[in-house]
């Protein structure tokens, strides 16, 4: 029931937007039935820990522990993102740059987008979830175009095509895993099922697997942002709007690394550790690498942004390539605190391009003096983001590195340290300028009415929650993690 | 059915849809390329009924009705459209030249049977002896759209790629379940909905244009 549930509820509210006439109510369903889907997720992962069994429902759904955390994510991030929202689109319609019915279109792609990644965690078919990884590019195509400036066409090209071809590449790897699995002796009807494909992980064919593998993490990689089939990346999540990016940075990209979490399980018991565990550290150190070697010289905020979710794949596959209980544990954390820090960024980046004008660094300088609240909580993001107590992504980097030292990757935790300390010190660098900086005496702008600050604030305190105190968390973390971990 | 009519007509399908990638790297002219795109489609579809055929798998022939109708027809019909507008529309200078392209997609065919060998081996036979094929569509695929400049061909490109992958899961697998078939049918056909949508909202922008002077964003 409660799986019905959590895909039901934001995908009437996308239904019932499209036919609604008024968009500012439809928006707030939808911010509504996303809050709902953060609470039903919450009883799913306690239901998930509690029985220690996973959640059927139908044979086409399944929630285990890790399925149910998937959820909790997507829920408190597109809560976050779909009250923001309704700013946006009141920002948008106000200044006349968006119909009435774009906003329609906007609210109701939003919830077609929530209910794909959705889907996707909670699909009992591998072969549905990629269906549904797909969808979420369709269906977010158009948000990244919705402000229909030249920069944003390019970007939805761009994104689409490249997403296409390297979700065909996941797709060709899923079939030859059903090809393996059909050669070893399990049922057709249920061979991408991850259940039976779990438990025949072991007869599965080594040669075929490793080829299936390579596909699976050079396809979802491109979805999840890992390199070399990132450059979408940037452009898609700057031109996209705030809320947009904050789903796109925030979740989609690890709802493509939950599927790559759950096919590296199964390349473990058919192939030992080793060759996923290659795969996933070359393409880690490779995002880390071009994350810091193109923050250095970043000159727009949201872009900044976006190669630094980059930078956070990398050490997500890293922490994945450890494998152990205890590196799956921190890298769900890591999932979970990234996209909080990151959806609260973009979503400020947003308001602070609405009363700027402009995504340039160079030309807004002194927010903390100009717009303290603004600029305290970008400011405050960015210190979370960096991986600085109290928030939650320093515990999960630091048992991220220890997980990757016990798994013999000293090697590549530290190259992976000494690229982390040159994007700290550009992203500072940048940091520094835009909160600080040498503000130029300039007529003011409207400022953002102080409620618009109430989101963004409760998401940091989350961030800052869960890395004082991860208790609520603990069990579903482990039980998460031991569905995956080798 | 007997062995003979099951091998010839198989290998001329299969080998047809690969015929077909090439002959879109040797053609310029757009509205041939979408034609012969259509021509692959359908030569897709025959596979897919050959195969249903000799294993009596109903479910393998709906998913082949469903892949004639889609990419035997109506995707094409959806490209034609975006051609129509644009008469004389022409890959004029792709970055690499057409007989290099043929040459290209001969070492990339041979590459492909290299790189398959493991697979074939896992499961001798007609059927999965052909998946080479597939993976080289889907090469050749990639070569298209890393290679040409035009928006019609960029989404040729994709497509070639996904008809390469669609050939090889008929041959290896005969068909993944009708549930996830659907779904991936109705992906690609959405996609090249989108996909039009955007190249005929830029075609009303920028006027005729190929695809690299779209350098608004950039590091």
């Amino acid at each position: 029931m409660l799986i019905y549930a959590v895909l039901a509820v934001p995908l009437a509210a996308g239904m019932a937007a499209a036919v609604l006439p008024w968009w500012r109510l439809a928006g707030w369903a939808a911010a509504a039935a996303n809050g709902a889907v953060l609470v039903l997720g919450i009883a799913l992962a306690a239901e998930a820990t509690h029985r220690r069994l996973p959640v059927v429902a139908g044979g086409v759904l399944r929630a285990d522990a890790l399925s149910a955390f998937m959820v909790v994510v997507i829920g408190a991030i597109a809560f976050l993102a779909s009250v923001q929202s309704v700013r946006y689109l009141g920002a948008e319609t106000g200044r006349g740059a968006c119909t009435a019915r774009h906003a329609v279109l906007y609210t109701t792609l939003i919830q077609a987008f929530v209910s794909c990644m959705l889907l996707a965690v909670l699909a009992a078919n591998l072969g549905v979830t990629w269906v549904a990884v797909e969808a979420t590019t369709i269906a977010t195509t158009f948000l990244v175009g919705h402000r229909r400036t030249d920069g944003a066409l390019e970007a939805s090209w761009k994104y689409l095509v490249i997403c296409s071809v390297g979700i065909a590449l996941a797709f060709l790897g899923t079939v030859l895993v059903y090809f393996a699995a059909l050669h070893a002796g399990g049922h057709a009807a249920g061979s991408l099922d991850w259940t039976s494909l779990m438990a025949g992980a072991r007869r599965l064919n080594p040669g075929v697997v490793r080829l299936a593998m390579g596909l699976l993490v050079l396809g979802y990689g491109t979805k999840a942002g890992l390199a070399p089939m990132h450059s979408w990346l940037p452009d898609a999540h700057s031109q996209a709007p705030a809320p947009v990016s904050a789903l796109m940075s925030g979740v989609l990209l690890t709802v493509a690394f939950y599927a790559l979490l759950r096919f590296k399980a199964i390349a473990d018991g058919a192939l030992g550790p080793g060759y996923p565990r290659a795969l996933l550290v070359v393409a880690g150190l490779a995002s880390l690498g071009v994350a810091a070697s193109l923050l250095l010289t970043q000159k727009d905020y949201k872009r900044m942004l976006a190669y630094h979710s980059i930078e956070h794949m990398g050490l997500i596959a890293l922490g994945a390539a450890a494998g152990s209980s205890l590196a799956i544990a921190a890298v769900l954390l890591h999932i979970l605190g990234h996209g909080l820090a990151k959806g609260v960024l973009f979503l400020a980046s947003g308001e602070i391009l609405l009363a700027e004008g402009t995504s340039e660094i160079e030309k807004v300088p002194a927010l903390l003096s100009r717009r303290p609240v603004l600029g305290g909580i970008f400011g405050f993001g960015l210190v979370a983001l960096l991986g600085l107590p109290p928030f939650s992504l320093f515990v999960s980097e630091l048992n991220m590195v220890r997980a990757e030292f016990t798994a013999g990757l000293g090697w590549a935790a530290a190259i992976a340290l000494v690229c982390m300390a040159v994007i700290f010190a550009a992203v500072m660098a940048h940091g520094r300028h835009l909160l600080l900086g040498e503000a130029a005496p300039q007529g003011q702008r409207e400022a953002a009415p102080r409620i618009v600050a109430v989101p963004l604030i409760t998401g940091l305190l989350a961030c800052a929650f869960l890395g004082v105190s991860a208790w609520p968390l603990e069990p579903l973390l482990h039980a998460a993690a031991r569905v995956v971990a080798s | 059915m007997t062995g003979f009519a099951y091998h010839g007509p198989l290998g001329l399908a299969a080998g047809a849809v690969l015929a077909c990638a090439v002959v879109t790297l040797w053609r310029r002219d757009l509205r041939a390329i979408v034609s012969v795109l259509a021509l692959q489609g359908i030569a897709l579809g025959a596979t897919a009924a050959v195969l249903a055929a000799h294993s009596r798998d109903i479910g393998l022939g709906i998913t082949a009705a469903l892949v004639l109708a889609a990419k035997g027809f109506i995707i094409p019909a959806l490209l034609r459209r975006v051609v129509r507008r644009d008469p004389g529309s022409r890959e004029t200078a792709p970055l690499v030249n057409v007989p290099a392209s043929l040459l290209a997609a001969a070492v990339l065919i041979v590459v492909s049977y290299l790189a398959s060998g493991k697979v074939t081996a896992l499961a001798p036979g007609t059927a999965s002896g052909l998946a080479p094929i597939g993976v080289a569509t889907v090469l050749i695929g990639f070569f298209m759209l890393s290679t040409r400049r035009k928006a019609v061909s960029q989404i040729v490109g994709l497509l070639l790629i996904d008809n390469g992958v669609a050939l090889a899961t008929f041959l290896l697998t005969g068909g993944v379940p009708l549930l996830v078939e659907f779904g991936t049918s109705l992906d690609v056909l959405l996609v090249v909905v989108v996909l039009r949508v955007l190249a005929t909202t830029m075609r009303a922008r920028f006027g005729p244009f190929d695809l690299d002077q779209l350098r608004e964003l950039h590091d």
